[in-house]
């Protein structure tokens, strides 16, 4: 039984690309077979972050068009060979491809895939109906920070409105020290708030600049805490029960040696 | 000293992640609040059929509107009794 995700969450920055990019690495490097569908039209960026910029030939809106058959337009991950993308245009907007488009375009993927994972634009306009459109499960990416989750809830609401039952949440960018010391809303306060089942806790890591640079999703690097969030967030995808990373806490004594520290 | 003492124990005044989260609460408030007019339509509607039960109302003056204060959201009405039926 395969499955269609749509990756979205209203606000811009908060890292919907990075998740898309390395969900579909990671349920890859399990043995799955998987198609990314870039739909941020006119702002194309997964292929940048697969490292697969140059071998793109034919795009989304030729596909939809009717121009050629999307297994030819398909980009076939140099490492992991059972990743595919199919990036998007970059000269047309996001009005090019509405949402029977997609609907009939997955219909038919999902005959070969195992996981279809629709990268969505921000904003909550034509893009973000059409992106939705197909997804039978939709997770919501956010960032501890009061925007990013007043959007979040936004997106939580209007994917209620299309009838999309199975909406999961990933905050990302969590900065425990700063949640340690009470500036950073924690992950109670966005659980409180939101009040939808969080499949990922994903720390900010210097590693993610690192990985885009290199066009080498985190989740490979070995020894990121990004890159373990991601594969945690993978095994939840695929059933596994895994508890959440416990941040490194500051107790009483590390408070009074720095108090020491500081007279 | 007491500041000292304060950071000792972590007690300090009310952090900002704290201050987002009030901050936030509230504005969800007005954001979920916002009520589609077909939707405001339908609960007028709905209204009217149990009012009616027991009094007659004027439905062409009848007022209800979502009113936003600082930190809450009323619903307010303002519905004119004709004549009420007898109770049963």
């Amino acid at each position: 039984m395969s499955q269609i995700l749509v990756i979205t969450s209203g606000k811009g920055g908060v890292g919907k690309t990075t998740t898309t990019a390395n969900i579909g690495v990671g349920l890859a490097m399990r043995g799955h077979k998987v198609a990314l569908i870039d739909t941020d039209t006119g702002l194309r960026n997964l292929d940048l972050l697969l490292g697969l910029e140059n071998r793109i030939l034919y795009d989304l809106v030729d596909v939809t068009s009717g121009r050629v058959a999307y297994k030819k337009a398909l980009v076939r991950h140099k490492k992991f060979e059972n990743l595919y993308l199919l990036p998007t245009s970059q000269v047309k907007d996001k009005s090019a491809v509405n949402p029977e488009q997609l609907v009939t375009l997955c219909a038919e993927m999902k005959k070969e895939f195992d996981f279809i994972i629709i990268d969505c634009p921000a904003g909550i306009e034509q893009g973000f109906k059409t992106a939705i459109a197909a997804a039978d499960t939709a997770i919501v990416v956010t960032m501890p920070e009061i925007s990013a989750v007043r959007d979040a809830d936004k997106i939580i609401g209007e994917l209620g409105r299309a009838d999309k039952e199975n909406v999961k949440l990933i905050v990302n960018r969590i900065r425990p020290q700063m949640v340690e010391k009470g500036d950073m809303l924690d992950m109670g306060d966005i659980d409180e708030i939101l009040s939808v089942a969080c499949i990922g806790q994903v720390p900010d890591d210097e590693n993610v600049v690192v990985a885009t640079n290199r066009g080498e999703p985190v989740i490979t690097m070995n020894g990121s805490t990004a890159g373990q969030a991601y594969k945690n967030i993978v095994a939840r995808i695929c059933g596994e029960n895994v508890p959440f990373l416990k941040p490194q806490k500051e107790g009483f004594f590390a408070r009074l040696k720095k108090l020491f520290g500081l007279l | 000293m007491l500041d000292v003492l304060k950071r000792v124990f972590g007690m300090s005044e009310k952090k900002s992640g704290a201050v987002a989260k009030e901050r936030l609460q509230v504005v969800l408030i007005h954001d979920r609040a916002s009520i589609s007019p077909e939707i405001m339509e339908k609960i007028k509607e709905e209204i009217i059929t149990v009012l009616s039960k027991y009094m007659n109302i004027n439905r062409a003056d009848m007022e209800i509107a979502l009113e936003n204060d600082s930190d809450s959201v009323a619903l307010v009405a303002n519905i004119p009794v004709n004549s009420m039926r007898h109770a049963r």
